[in-house]
């Protein structure tokens, strides 16, 4: 077990469909591994239906409650823009935050009831300045070879807000998790996505 | 050490096989339903099986108990209530090979029609409860709840919720137990398994004397455990509640109680000697701090701070106990002032244009529990009921009842295959039986759809994917004495409103299904549609939003001023994600201006 008494709060969200589960599952191998006691909660009771996705993901000596509380999220990881500003009260102030630039209009955007809220990557850095990152991870996995690797490539983004689990730890998750035949892929991804910001 | 990442309930799943469980019966429901889907999918040696309904479940998994094998019945909050009937007697027969009865609550209601407290059975119907509050316990207590049920003789509840099952978290696994007990049936217990007046009245003495010996047990127990540090305060909690509570104050003591039902009398009275001030922290209802006021102990805190409504999280706990002294995080953007991203339909669904057509007729809809409750939502707005599974068809038929001939054309029920196969056949025959007028719509998808997938008696196959009988719907009707007995191809709209009006002003029992009009998501069974794609004419499109109004996931709004071809003025057009569309062509039939057509993908 770690010496660290501290628990780190990681907060996943995006759509369903957007593969933040596996980027969570890749998550919990790698601190699992670095001996560390993960809580996982996913709520994702209809996603199959279009819904929003949320992973609390806690690791630490030992997790007590699954569910993160409000204003203490270390890092935010979001696969969409409006999922990320609908949980921008759960940053800490010195939390950091990954987006993934992409636009998934609701229902209400879709049929002209609502507006799709404008310049969400402006307001994330009018309170957390230099601690917000965006990323094409869409863009950047069709380069490596498919867009379904987009949510590896933004696990490789996110790899560098944990300095202390080695690229070697990320990628042993990553090949643990999927078939042999998406091993190259995906490895290609992580690294792509590490060097984008 | 095997330590390994587990949802909560694949650790019951693991940790039913590794307590030699040789049956398990359920009824899908959320947050419980992945226990039986593990089981089936990953230990061969149980017999699993899913049971048209809860009550079902738990005969059957008490007929396997009776005959010597460890058995477990898996259901959520809800079903518990439809399983009421055997296990409120079950507590009086006690068990032979041990028996537990897995119930998921869901507090907060994230997909549940309620929010119960099942705690309120144990002692409603005397046995034992035991709660976990991690995936560990869900394994250590699922193993240790059969010893319980075989040492007591009796059915053991063994309650979990939506962040316990849906919650991963790791897991020691033990070795496997292999009970030793031959199986086989014994006419000689008949006394203790008929429940006529005369065995009933010494098995009910019995269940008193097993309740004083399972409060001893209590005071023993491993799991109801105390843990001593700042003795200015205690807190008596237990399963996620205490999670939440050790999380914000790990300085104060605990007692932390794995059994709720019945209560460690000493264990809590040497509790309240050792620290200054009780606090209860419990979610729901105040079952412990009830039972713990009514010993005559003093609480410092509970209900008067604590919510008796929803679920509990740290933060609640948190700003609860700590009143004035709470500093709330900061608000930078009002979550109310986002978009919402409600569940919706899927693309291509076979609901969409019923509720299209009932909404078009104007009819009065009792809905049931499933997919189809989502037509309730604008801008369907075409379910007017949900209460309970099979609850729309007795509605639509009590509605009728009052309303007679004023009600026709104007009311019908509709309820999924899966629902009508649990707990909808008696209210049809009640419907024929009684004389009734009303209209029964089966939304046969051909599949249990919102849980995820499960099978059932008319979907020809079982848990293990095994061919088997398929139930036929018009043949239950018929024996039913149902005459008028319709089909519909919902994506027909014309023919559908014109079949369901039809019915619905008929004076006689009716029952419309669905032909050839699976779920969008079952692979096996995916609906070819005459053309894959359909798109926008810009030519054509007035703006007008009409194919808006089904709420497919696939249109959109695409504003901007301009005019159609033929010179209407129009202030934006619909579009269709070619990614999204299944062509469907239920929007081309809604377009009055013939602007959706198909085209090539």
């Amino acid at each position: 077990m770690k010496e660290n008494k501290q628990i780190t709060n990681i907060f996943l969200s995006g759509v369903g469909g957007q593969g933040a589960i596996l980027a969570s599952n890749i998550l919990a191998e790698v601190f699992i591994g670095a001996g560390y006691d993960v809580k996982k909660a996913e709520v994702h009771g209809m996603a199959q239906r279009g819904g929003d996705v949320t992973t609390h993901f806690r690791y630490g000596e030992r997790v007590y409650s699954p569910l993160i509380k409000q204003g203490s999220v270390d890092f935010l990881l979001a696969f969409e823009l409006l999922e990320a500003i609908r949980y921008i009260n759960w940053v800490k102030p010195d939390g950091k935050i990954l987006i993934n630039n992409q636009k998934i209009f609701p229902p209400a955007v879709n049929l002209g009831t609502a507006q799709y809220p404008d310049d969400i990557v402006g307001t994330f850095k009018s309170y957390f300045k230099d601690n917000v990152y965006v990323v094409d991870g869409g863009e950047i996995a069709k380069k490596v070879g498919n867009i379904q690797a987009a949510n590896v490539v933004l696990v490789g983004a996110f790899s560098n807000f944990l300095p202390e689990i080695s690229d070697e730890q990320f990628v042993k998750a990553i090949k643990s998790l999927l078939a042999p035949k998406l091993h190259d892929l995906n490895e290609k991804a992580f690294y792509e996505g590490k060097k984008a910001i | 050490m095997d330590r390994q990442i587990m949802q909560g309930n694949a650790a019951f799943a693991r940790a039913a096989s590794d307590a030699g469980v040789r049956m398990a019966a359920a009824y899908p429901g959320t947050p419980s339903s992945e226990i039986l889907r593990d089981i089936a999918a990953e230990y061969p040696e149980v017999y699993a099986e899913w049971s048209p309904n809860e009550k079902v479940a738990l005969e059957v998994a008490s007929g396997a108990s009776f005959a010597g094998a460890r058995a477990l019945a898996c259901m959520k909050h809800v079903g518990l209530n439809v399983a009421a009937d055997p296990l409120m007697s079950l507590a009086y027969t006690g068990v032979k090979g041990g028996l537990v009865v897995l119930v998921a609550d869901d507090p907060f209601s994230h997909s549940s029609q309620n929010e119960q407290d099942s705690r309120n059975w144990a002692r409603f119907g005397k046995m034992p409860m035991l709660e976990p509050g991690e995936s560990q316990e869900c394994y250590d207590f699922m193993r240790v709840a059969f010893d319980i049920s075989e040492q007591f003789d009796t059915p053991v509840l063994l309650r979990t919720e939506t962040r316990v099952s849906h919650c991963d978290t790791l897991v020691e696994l033990r070795d496997k137990f292999v009970p030793e007990r031959p199986l086989g049936l014994d006419k000689k217990e008949w006394t203790k398994y008929v429940m006529v007046p005369a065995n009933v009245r010494p098995r009910r003495l019995f269940i008193e004397e097993r309740t004083k010996k399972l409060a001893d047990f209590a005071d023993t127990f491993e799991y109801n455990r105390m843990e001593i540090n700042d003795t200015k305060i205690g807190v008596i909690t237990s399963g996620v509640s205490y999670m939440y509570t050790k999380d914000v104050f790990p300085e104060w003591s605990y007692l932390k109680l794995g059994m709720v039902w019945p209560l460690p009398k000493k264990m809590i009275a040497d509790f309240f000697s050792k620290v200054e001030k009780v606090i209860i922290v419990e979610e729901l209802d105040p079952f412990l701090e009830t039972e713990i006021r009514a010993m005559g102990y003093e609480i410092f805190h509970g209900k008067d701070v604590i919510p008796s409504v929803y679920e509990l999280t740290s933060e609640i706990v948190e700003k609860s106990l700590k009143g004035d002294e709470y500093k709330a995080s900061e608000v930078r953007v009002k979550p109310e002032d986002l978009p919402r991203r409600p569940p919706n339909l899927c693309a291509g669904c076979s609901h969409r244009p019923l509720f299209y057509a009932l909404k078009k007729l104007g009819a009065f809809v009792f809905g049931d529990i499933g997919c189809y409750t989502l037509g309730a939502a604008p801008p369907l707005n075409a379910v007017h009921t949900t209460v309970c599974m099979g609850a729309g068809i007795g509605q639509a038929h009590g509605a009728m009842k009052m309303l007679g001939e004023e009600g026709l054309g104007k009311v019908c029920a509709v309820l999924g295959d899966s629902t009508f196969l649990h707990s909808g056949l008696t209210g049809l025959m009640n419907v024929v039986y009684n004389k009734g007028i009303s209209t029964t719509i089966v939304l046969d998808n051909r599949i249990t759809g919102m849980t995820g997938h499960q099978e059932h008696a008319g979907t020809g196959f079982t848990v293990r994917g095994e061919k088997t009988n398929m139930v036929d719907y018009e043949e239950i009707g018929k024996a039913l004495g149902v005459k008028s007995i319709r089909k519909i191809d919902p994506y027909n709209i014309e023919e559908t409103m014109a079949i369901v009006k039809e019915e619905m002003e008929k004076s006689e029992p009716s029952m419309i299904l669905y032909t050839n009009a699976p779920c969008m998501l079952l692979r096996r069974e995916k609906r070819a549609f005459e053309y894959p794609l359909y798109a926008v004419d810009n030519d054509l499109c007035r703006g007008c939003k009409m194919c808006l109004d089904i709420n497919c996931p696939a249109i959109s709004w695409r504003a901007g001023e301009g005019q159609s071809a033929d010179g209407h003025k129009r202030k934006g057009t619909a579009y269709i994600n070619p990614d999204q569309c299944v062509g469907c062509q239920v929007c081309a039939q809604v377009c009055k201006f013939e602007s959706i057509k198909p085209v090539i993908k």
